[in-house]
C-alpha cells in the first residue's frame, strides 16, 4: 500500500482538480491557471533534462514548443472541424476524444525531431556557442512559422476551440484539465525513469565530465541525441497542449520571452532536480497570477526575484538535490524507500 | 542599386559592430556573455534623447546661456557616453561581481545577466510609459545624390565614427597598458592580480569602454531613426550578439567584422528576397557559418586539458 502512495497522492490531485472544475466550483481562470501550471511544469521538466541533468545551455526551447504546437493543432483542426483552411472535417468530432493523445503524441515527435536539428550542432559546441545555435533554431523556426500564408502567418491560428466543443459535446466534463495533467504526471514520471535508467546516468556523466565518460564506455552522440529528442519531444506535447488550451496560437508567442520563462524555471528550480523544477513551475505560474494587480511591474518584479535568487541562493530552491533529499521523512511517507532497511 | 545597398549594409552593420564590441570585450574578459548589453545600448539611447532635450532647453531647467548645435551634439555624445558607462559599472558591481567573488559556474552569471536585460527593458517600460519618444533633429539631414545612388550625411557619419572607434579600440588593445592587462585577463585570471595587476580596475574599464560604444551607437540609432521606444535594444541586441560570435567572439575585429557580415546579409537578403524571409536567411546563413567554423572567424579555439 505504502509503495504507492504517490501514485495515490497524484490520483487523489487529478481527480480533485477535475471534479472540481466539472462542478464549476473552480472558476474558469482557476482552471486556466492550473492548466498553465500543467503545462508550466511540462516544460520546465523537459527543459531540466538538457540543462539541468545534462549541463548544456540550450535557449531555445520555445521553438520546440512552437513545432509540437502547430503541428497538433493543425492535424486537430484539419481532422475534426469544419473551417476555412482545410475544408470539412474528416472524421466526426465525436473521434477527437480517442485521438486527441495521439494526434498530440505525434506533434511531439514531430517536435523531437527538430530536437535533431540542435542535437547536431551540440557535438561540435558547448556553452556559449551552443547557446547561439539554440537561440537561432528559435528565431528560424519562429520565422519559418511566420512566413507559412497558409496557416496564418504572423496573424495566428485557431479553430483548437471547435475541437474541443466537439469533445464536449460526447461528455461534458473538462477536457482539457484531464489531457493536461495526463501528459504533466507522464512526462515527470517518463523523466524520473529516464534519469534514473542507464541513459539518464550517462547524461548525467556527461555533465560531471564528457571526456572521461566518453572514455569510460558512454555513447556520448547517441546520449546527447537521446537528450535533445526526449526534451524537445515533451516540449512539443506542452506546446500541444497549450495550444488546445488557449485556442489560439501565433508565432510571437514562442519566442524568446517563452524561452526566457522557462529558463528561469529550471534555473529557479535547481539545475538537475525534478522536484526542484515541478516546484519551480508551480511557484513562477503563481507568482505571476499573483503579481497580475502591478501590471506593468509585474515584468520588474519577477527579474528582481531572480536577480536576487542569483545572488544569494545561486543553486535555486533545491539545488542539485530532490525534494526527497531535503525532507527524508518524505521518502518513507509517499513510500520511495523500502521498508526494512536497518537504519545506520 | 548595387552601391546603395553596400552604403546601407556598411551603415546598418556599424551598428551591429559597435553594439557587438561590448559583447565580444566582455566576453574576452570575463568569459561572460553580458546579456544586457543591448539593452543599455536602449538605455544610452533614452539617457541620449534626455541630455539632447535638456541641452536644447526642452524642460524648465534652463542653462543660462544657449548653446550651439555642435555643442549641444558634443557635450550629448561625452555625457551619455558618462552617463551609460555609469549604469555599466553599476550593473557590474551590483550583479557581476558577487557572483565572481562567490566562484560560481559562469551559467549563473549568464542567467543573472538575462534578468537584468529583462529588468532594464520593462522598468523603462513602466517608468517612463508605452509611449514612443522623438528624438530631436541634432544633426540637420543633408541628402546627397551620386548618380543612381542617394545617401545622408547621417550615413555617412555613422560608418565614420564606427571607423574611428575601431581604430581607437585597437590601439587601445594592442598598444597602450590597460589593453594589454585587458589581454591578459582573458589568457589567465588567477595569474594577473598576482602580477600586481588590479583585475577589478581592468574590469571596470572594459565595461566602460563598452557601455560608451553601446551609448555611442544608441545616440546614432537615435539620430538616424528618431524614434524610441523600450524593447528597441532587444531584437537588435540578441542580434550583435550573434554577428559577435560569428566574428570570433573576444576579438575586437571578430566583433566589427561580425557585425559588418551581419548587416550585409541582412540588407541583400531584404533587396533579393521578400523581406518577410530576412530574419530566418539571416539566421540561417549565421548557423552555417558557425557549423563551418565553430569558433567564429577570429576566434580561437580554447583547448580545454583533460
Amino acid at each position: 500500500m505504502k509503495r504507492y502512495s504517490l501514485t495515490f497522492l497524484a490520483l487523489g490531485f487529478f481527480i480533485l482538480a477535475v471534479g472540481l472544475s466539472w462542478a464549476g466550483v473552480l472558476s474558469p481562470y482557476l482552471q486556466l491557471i492550473l492548466m498553465f501550471v500543467g503545462v508550466n511544469i511540462m516544460m520546465s521538466s523537459s527543459l531540466n533534462l538538457v540543462n539541468g541533468y545534462m549541463g548544456e545551455f540550450s535557449c531555445g526551447h520555445a521553438g520546440f514548443m512552437a513545432v509540437g504546437a502547430y503541428t497538433t493543432s493543425l492535424l486537430t483542426v484539419w481532422f475534426f472541424t469544419t473551417g476555412s483552411v482545410f475544408g470539412p472535417n474528416l472524421l466526426a468530432p465525436a473521434w477527437a476524444i480517442v485521438l486527441f493523445p495521439f494526434l498530440l503524441l505525434f506533434g511531439g515527435l514531430i517536435a523531437a525531431l527538430a530536437g535533431l536539428l540542435v542535437a547536431f550542432p551540440s557535438f561540435r559546441t558547448r556553452g556559449d556557442y551552443l547557446a547561439i545555435i539554440t537561440l537561432a533554431v528559435n528565431y528560424i523556426v519562429k520565422s519559418a512559422i511566420e512566413n507559412v500564408q497558409p496557416i496564418g502567418g504572423a496573424r495566428g491560428f485557431m479553430g483548437m476551440g471547435r475541437v474541443i466543443s466537439g469533445m464536449k459535446e460526447v461528455a461534458d466534463l473538462p477536457w482539457m484539465m484531464i489531457w493536461t495533467w495526463i501528459f504533466a504526471f507522464l512526462t515527470m514520471l517518463l523523466i524520473k525513469r529516464f534519469v534514473s535508467s542507464t541513459y539518464g546516468k550517462g547524461i548525467i556523466a556527461i555533465r560531471d565530465d564528457e571526456i572521461a565518460a566518453e572514455i569510460m564506455g558512454v555513447n556520448t552522440r547517441r546520449a546527447k541525441m537521446v537528450a535533445f529528442m526526449l526534451s524537445s519531444g515533451l516540449a512539443g506535447l506542452a506546446g500541444g497542449l497549450f495550444a488546445h488550451i488557449l485556442g489560439y496560437i501565433n508565432p510571437g508567442s514562442f519566442g524568446i520571452m517563452k524561452s526566457t520563462e522557462a529558463l528561469v524555471m529550471v534555473y529557479l528550480g535547481g539545475m538537475g532536480s525534478l522536484s526542484g523544477s515541478v516546484l519551480s513551475a508551480v511557484v513562477f505560474t503563481l507568482l505571476l497570477e499573483v503579481l497580475r494587480p502591478l501590471q506593468l511591474y509585474k515584468w520588474v518584479v519577477v527579474p528582481l526575484i531572480l536577480i536576487l535568487l542569483m545572488l544569494f541562493r545561486t543553486e535555486g530552491l533545491l539545488g542539485h538535490r530532490e525534494l526527497t533529499d531535503s525532507f527524508p521523512h518524505l521518502k518513507r511517507i509517499l513510500g520511495l524507500k523500502e521498508k526494512g532497511h536497518a537504519s545506520l | 542599386m548595387f552601391v546603395q545597398n553596400i552604403i546601407n549594409a556598411l551603415q546598418w552593420g556599424s551598428f551591429y559592430a559597435l553594439i557587438a564590441l561590448g559583447y565580444s570585450m566582455v566576453y574576452g574578459v570575463l568569459l561572460l556573455i553580458n546579456f544586457a548589453h543591448g539593452d543599455i545600448f536602449m538605455v544610452g539611447a533614452y539617457i541620449g534623447f534626455f541630455v539632447s532635450t535638456l541641452l536644447l532647453g526642452a524642460y524648465s531647467f534652463q542653462l543660462p546661456w544657449k548653446l550651439s548645435g555642435g555643442l549641444v551634439v558634443f557635450l550629448t555624445f561625452l555625457l551619455t557616453m558618462a552617463i551609460t558607462s555609469g549604469v555599466g559599472v553599476t550593473i557590474e558591481r551590483v550583479a557581476y561581481r558577487p557572483l565572481r567573488r562567490k566562484g560560481v559556474s559562469r551559467l549563473y552569471v549568464v542567467i543573472t545577466a538575462l534578468m537584468v536585460g529583462l529588468l532594464l527593458e520593462n522598468g523603462n517600460l513602466a517608468l517612463l510609459g508605452a509611449s514612443r519618444r522623438n528624438f530631436p533633429e541634432l544633426i540637420p539631414k543633408v541628402l546627397y545624390s551620386v548618380g543612381d545612388v542617394n545617401f545622408t550625411n547621417i550615413k555617412i557619419i555613422v560608418i565614420a565614427v564606427t571607423l574611428l572607434v575601431f581604430l581607437f579600440l585597437q590601439t587601445v588593445v594592442l598598444k597602450t597598458k590597460w589593453g594589454m592587462a585587458m589581454r591578459a585577463i582573458s589568457y589567465d585570471r588567477m595569474a594577473v592580480p598576482l602580477m600586481g595587476i588590479p583585475a577589478d580596475t581592468i574590469i571596470v574599464m572594459t565595461f566602460v569602454l563598452g557601455s560608451s560604444m553601446a551609448a555611442v551607437a544608441g545616440i546614432l540609432f537615435a539620430v538616424s531613426y528618431p524614434i524610441l521606444e523600450p524593447y528597441m535594444g532587444a531584437l537588435v541586441g540578441w542580434k550583435a550578439f550573434i554577428s559577435a560570435v560569428v566574428g570570433g567572439i573576444g576579438d575586437i575585429r571578430g566583433a566589427f567584422v561580425g557585425g559588418l557580415i551581419l548587416g550585409f546579409t541582412e540588407i541583400f537578403v531584404a533587396a533579393l528576397f521578400p523581406s518577410t524571409l530576412r530574419d530566418l536567411i539571416a539566421f540561417g546563413i549565421l548557423l552555417l557559418i558557425l557549423t563551418l567554423r565553430p569558433t567564429g572567424i577570429f576566434g580561437v579555439a580554447r583547448r580545454t586539458k583533460v
